[in-house]
Formats: structure tokens, sequence, C-alpha cells
């Protein structure tokens, strides 16, 4: 199914830019069984050619697939990550959920919305910066959360939001509170995206203070995980290759619990069919 | 309560993420332990050990495991999901930011276990850096042969392919997810069949949350005992509990299951100064939200559940007396009809009035009878939508009209909302008033 890049395309992209697209997309497809799995990073792909979802990429989507120009539609177009109109070199996403929101994230979205001039989903005439109001980014404990191009900006204001994005619209680098050394485009961030990364995974920091507030009590106090029960001596850190010869335990908790019940019913092995409202979601 | 360390163990390490460091603090002694056991032994440790799913519904991890039918010879799939998004929710990605490599162990021990030879990670979209990390941890673990062909000499291969999402909540539902592993739109499945029967490419297909995965390597290297000498008689091991919003050190803080918002209260510094709790959730926003009448309840599977709310992701949201629920509740149902995914008719149409009576209420334009209506309509959402992000999105709304019914009413018979915006804040700030009957935050548009 996969398009000869000599083979004509409808597509408007030159022979280079469509031989160097063949070439990824030929390798995202081999990373699954099935190439249709190569459609999400595809459509990474071709933002980080385009800047957005361009009629162009979504036709060479769709050539390289087999599947239609609509069906690529209809993937692209359920995703927030993919924009329908050409993005700024950085998306600045507020976090308006309602944790981050009445912690100040309300504020630093209405203080950004008017320093730029734009509202949610749009870009400032100098191409730089698409504004966005976004869902909980899973960063709560930051609260309030401001990321660019998908880089955690952490414990925000409007002050330093504003400030933030003075330095953005001047081509400086920023620095993520957690994440790369610097910031890149939009279109950098797509290629990596796209599952090409660029090298950077050991800049930047592995944990912010909140992320280990309970490690620092536990370490302040002497407060460690129990000890395997087979391991001698071992402890802290070490436990899990002092352990390393335990016995697998016999079962253990009363009979009867759902930990020991063997699948008796049909509603037992239907997986999922027992969950309560709201345990599916997440 | 003590806490207790495990997987948030190494994360004070130089370079937490690198494989050095995981192998320096005793990482991959399950995995080698893993390959001498025969896969049916490891399943067995699993389901021994108690552990419950971490991703919300708490589903035992080794039983899910139990159900994928005998080997037939085709591929079998494990499918990690951290596609973590649950408002509220954020331990798996700030693990997977610190120590890529215990989900990676994970993956290979349960991998063996299952008979699987690719699995796959699927992250969200929206955190660029730990996409980079996984993707990092991965190729580290292939070229230290944790990971590959023949890996440790044991003949066992395997693949991890690490799929980065593109923003959407409902990939977080097991069979979004696969939908969307497939190139598709995330949109849930009706089941049965189940993952384990039809899965990823209708293949049998293990779906797990990072968390538990990541607990899968202490399981086996320390012993299933070890493992259910931490938590309660049914909710056993140790979980991540995250707190946010108004407390003094916000943070991750490693517990046995059954610890209590008191006692984590007490480890974080307590509400923050010169204030009080009002109401917070037990595990994320699609669990019902408690009150200081909850301060005790042992935050396990069953007394959660008894107390009328869900453990969920132990996501521990709390809010103190300046914040308005209206105002929190009518951010979330925002947020829920955003991210209905549109497939039923009534999550799709449902959340989208709740959004339009709570934002009239909250803009002090409520009527009477909007109460009514609000719980008509989560009762004509609840259990009628194939997933469960419409009952999810039905928890904030019905559980907080049952608790602060007058708050509501105030909002209704007030015309308008009797709290100040800025007073819950962090920092002093004065709410810009522009389009009549906007609310706050939205922006130089003023939308609705």
């Amino acid at each position: 199914m996969t398009a000869d890049p000599q083979a004509a395309t409808k597509t408007g992209y030159d022979a280079e830019t469509v031989a160097s697209l063949t070439a990824d997309a030929t390798a995202i497809m081999a990373r699954y069984p099935d190439p249709r799995s190569g459609l999400l990073p595809m459509l990474h792909l071709v933002q980080s050619v385009d800047g957005y979802v361009s009629r162009d990429g979504i036709l060479f989507c769709a050539e390289t697939l087999g599947i239609t120009a609509a069906e690529v539609s209809a993937v692209a177009t359920f995703y927030t990550q993919y924009k329908r109109h050409p993005n700024g070199k950085y998306t600045v996403g507020v976090c308006t959920n309602t944790l981050c929101a009445v912690m100040g994230g309300d504020a630093i979205f209405d203080e950004l919305s008017d320093h730029l001039g734009v509202g949610h989903d749009e870009t400032t005439d100098d191409g730089a910066i698409t504004l966005e109001r976004i869902e909980c980014n899973a960063a709560c404990d930051y609260a309030p959360v401001v990321m660019v191009n998908w880089e955690f900006f952490d414990n925000q204001t409007p002050e330093t939001a504003t400030a933030l994005a003075d330095q953005l619209r001047l081509g400086d680098d920023v620095v993520p509170t957690r994440g790369a050394a610097s910031v890149c485009s939009f279109k950098q961030m797509s290629r990596i995206l796209a599952g090409f990364p660029d090298g950077r995974a050991d800049e930047g920091v592995g944990a912010g203070e909140p992320t280990l507030a309970g490690l620092a009590i536990a370490r302040e106090r002497g407060w460690t995980a129990p000890d395997a029960p087979a391991a001698d001596g071992a402890a802290d850190g070490t436990a899990a290759d002092g352990a390393a010869a335990g016995q697998t335990s016999p079962p253990v908790g009363t009979p009867g619990s759902s930990a020991e019940r063997k699948p008796a019913t049909s509603s037992d092995t239907e997986v999922g069919k027992d969950k309560k409202p709201g345990e599916d979601a997440k | 309560m003590n806490l207790t360390p495990v997987l948030t163990d190494t994360w004070d390490k130089d370079r937490s993420w690198r494989l050095a460091t995981y192998e320096r603090n005793g990482g991959y002694a399950g995995l080698k332990k893993a390959l001498t056991m025969e896969p049916g032994a490891l399943v067995q440790a699993v389901k021994d050990s108690g552990l419950r799913g971490r991703g919300g519904a708490g589903f035992p991890t080794g039983m899910k495991w139990g159900f994928l039918p005998p080997p037939d010879g085709g591929p079998r799939y494990l499918v990690v999901n951290a596609d973590e998004s649950e408002p509220g929710t954020c331990k798996d990605i700030p693990l997977m930011l610190a120590s890529p490599q215990h989900l990676i162990e994970g993956v290979a021990i349960t991998s063996y276990a299952i008979g699987c030879d690719h699995a796959f990670i699927y992250v969200r979209g929206e955190v660029l850096h730990v996409y980079r990390r996984l993707l990092n941890a991965v190729e580290e673990a292939y070229k230290a042969g944790y990971l590959g062909k023949n890996i440790q000499g044991s003949g066992f291969d395997l693949d991890v392919t690490v799929h980065a999402g593109a923003g959407a909540y409902i990939c977080g539902e097991e069979t979004a997810l696969l939908d969307s592993l497939e190139g598709l739109r995330g949109q849930p499945r009706l089941k049965p069949p189940f993952p384990a029967v039809a899965g990823l490419y209708a293949r049998p297909t293990v779906v797990n949350n990072v968390e538990s995965i990541a607990s899968v390597p202490g399981i086996v290297a320390r012993g299933a005992d070890w493992f259910s000498s931490m938590g309660t008689e049914k909710s056993q091991g140790h979980g991540l509990f995250s707190l946010s919003g108004h407390v003094t050190r916000p943070g991750q803080y490693e517990a046995p299951l059954g610890i209590t918002l008191r006692e984590l209260l007490d480890l974080s510094g307590g509400i923050r100064a010169g204030h009080e709790l009002k109401f917070w959730t037990p595990g994320g926003s699609s669990t019902p939200i408690f009150t200081q009448a909850h301060l005790d309840t042992p935050l396990d599977y069953e007394s959660v559940g008894a107390a009328g709310s869900m453990l969920g992701t132990r996501a521990l949201q709390i809010f103190d007396e300046t914040v308005c629920v209206v105002r929190a509740v009518s951010r979330w149902t925002d947020f829920y009809a955003h991210e209905s995914c549109g497939k039923c008719t009534p999550c799709r149409e449902g959340t989208y009035w709740l959004k339009q009576v709570l934002r009239r209420i909250e803009a002090g334009e409520g009527q009477d009878g909007d109460l009514e209506l609000l719980v008509d309509l989560c009762d004509n959402i609840l259990g009628k939508a194939f997933c469960a992000l419409g009952d999810g999105a039905v928890s904030p709304v019905t559980s907080s009209i049952e608790h602060f019914r007058a708050e509501y009413q105030a909002h209704i018979d007030g015309h308008g909302c009797p709290f100040d915006p800025s007073a819950s804040a962090l920092f002093p700030y004065t709410p810009k008033t522009r389009t009549p009957g906007a609310l706050t935050g939205a922006g130089a548009g003023g939308h609705r």
C-alpha cells in the first residue's frame, strides 16, 4: 500500500519533500504490525513540515496508507493537537481546568489574552504565539501550569506568563521548569512526537520539588518500604537485589476476597463489566 | 502511617532517568528473576500480591492477565495506558519523567508473563519531555539487552513501541485507546468482546496503567508477601497519592493504600495558612467529591466506595473555603463536554446541556428548577453510554448538589456568584470585567 515516492501524487509537495516525507512515513509504519497505526505519528510528521495539518498533508497520509482523504480528515479533526490552520511558532497553553483555574489559571489566561490581543486558539500577527486554553496536563501539584510547545512551565503567575510570552515574541530561548534546556519550535516538537527524537532526553531535571515532597519526608524520618521477607538485611534501595532469591509467596487474604476469587460467572470473565460509574474514564 | 517509597525511591538520585542509575539501585533484578520462572507462576505471583489496577478502575491486575485465552500461535499484546489526563491526576507523568526504566522493566516482565512479543506504550502527546525520556529509556534498554532478541540469554524476544497520542482524554478509556492506536478516532468500543479476547488488531490484549505495570518488578523481586504486607486486607500494596490545590506542600506521597487525607495533610503541611478544607476529590474529577466529613476515610478501594465515592487515581484535589463549588463543577463540566467523543447521544448531548445550565447558574442567570433539571440530566446520562466518561461527568454535579445545594441556590436566588475568584488564587489580582455576563477566565473574546 505504500506509495512509491516517484508515483504521481495529488499533493502540492515538491519531489524532495515527498521523498523525505515518504522515507519518514516508511520508518513510522515499520514500528507497527499494521501500517494504519502510523496515522497519528504521520499527522504529527506533516505538522513538522507544514506547521499544521494541511490539505497536502492529509492527501499525503491518504496516499501513503491507501485510504481516503475523508478517512484521514476524520482522524485529524478528532484530536486537539492537530491544528486546522497554521500554528504559531509556539503554542502557549494555559491550563484552565478547575484546579489550575481557581489557583490562578483564569487570571493568567485573561492577562495573556489581553497582553497578546488574541483569544483561545488564535495566533498573534507576528506568527509567534498561538494561545490556547488547555485541559489538565498532569502537573496539578505545580499549579497554575502553562505549557509552551508542551514543555512544563510550573507555578506561573500573570507576570511570569506575560514575561515568558514577551521573550518568545523576541525570539529568545526560554527554559522550561521541567523539560529540555530550551523550548524548541512547534515544527521541531511535531517531529519528535512523530517518533524521531532530537537527542535531548538527558537535558533538564528528573523531578521538581513537589514530585519529591513525599520522598523528602521519608528520607528525613528514615521511612522506607518494608524489607522483603526472604532477604537478609536488605534495606532501602538495595532491597530488590537482596530479595532476588526470595520465593513466590503462598496466597494471602481472606477467602472470597476479590484478589482470591476464581472467575466463576460470565461477569467475572467479561473484563470491565463490573466497573463502577466513572472508573473507566481514565 | 509511614510513607513507603518504592516507585519514588530513586527519584532523588542524580540523573534518575538513566538506566545505570536504575541498575545501581536494584533495577532489573525483577526481570532477571522473572526470566527464570514459568510465565504462569508470574501471573500467579501478581494475583497473590493483590495488586489492583492503579489507573482508576481497581480491577485485579493478575486476574486481568489470567483472562487471556490460551495461546493459539498468533500475537498477543500488552498496551500500557500512559494517557494520564483525568483532571487532578499527576502521578504517571512524573514517574515516567523521573524513572522511566521502572515502567520498561515492568513491561518486559508482564510481556514475558502473558506471552507477548510486541508491547506498546501509549503516552499522551502533550508531555514532550516525557516522550523524549521514554524513547531514550527504550533505546537504553535495547542496548543493555533488556529488550530485543533473546533477552538476557533467555530466548525471549520483545519489541516495545512508544506511541504519542494527540490530545484526547477519551483515549484513556482502554478500548478508545486501542482504536486510537490502530490509527482511528479514539472512540470506545462496545464490550464484549473485551480486550483480553479481542483487543489490539482484534487479538488478545492486556491494557494496564503505568503505575500498575511499574509495580510489577517490585512484586517479582521482593515477593507477593512483601507487597501485600502493605495496605489493607483487600486493598494491598503501595500507591502514589497526588496532593494538589490548597495544601501547603502539594506533591507525590507514596504510601500504603488505606492512609487517610488527615494523615496526608499532616505530612503536607495542612491546608494553606489561614484557610480550611471545603471539598476534595479522592481520585480525580470523575469521583464524587468529599468534604471535611471524610477526612478519616481510609483511602482504599472499599472504604472510599462505601463512603459514596471511588478511590480512582488517588488524585487528591484540595479546595479551601474560598472556592465556589459551582465554578469548580461548571469548569469540570466544560471539560467533559469538550472531551466527550460524540459516539453516544446521552453523553454528547447531556454534557452539552449540563454545561449550558451550569454556566447560567454561575453567571447569575439560573432559574428556579435548574437544580432539578441538572439532576434529571445526570439521570439521563449515568449508565446510558458505552464508556464511563458520561458517568464520570455526572459525578461532580450530583455529589456537589448533594453536599452544597444551598450554595447553588444562593447563585440562583442572588442572581450571581457570591465568591471573589481572586481569593482562591495563589497571587493577588483584580479580576477583569469585560463583556457583560462573561465568566471569569473567558479571555479577550469573552466567550461563554
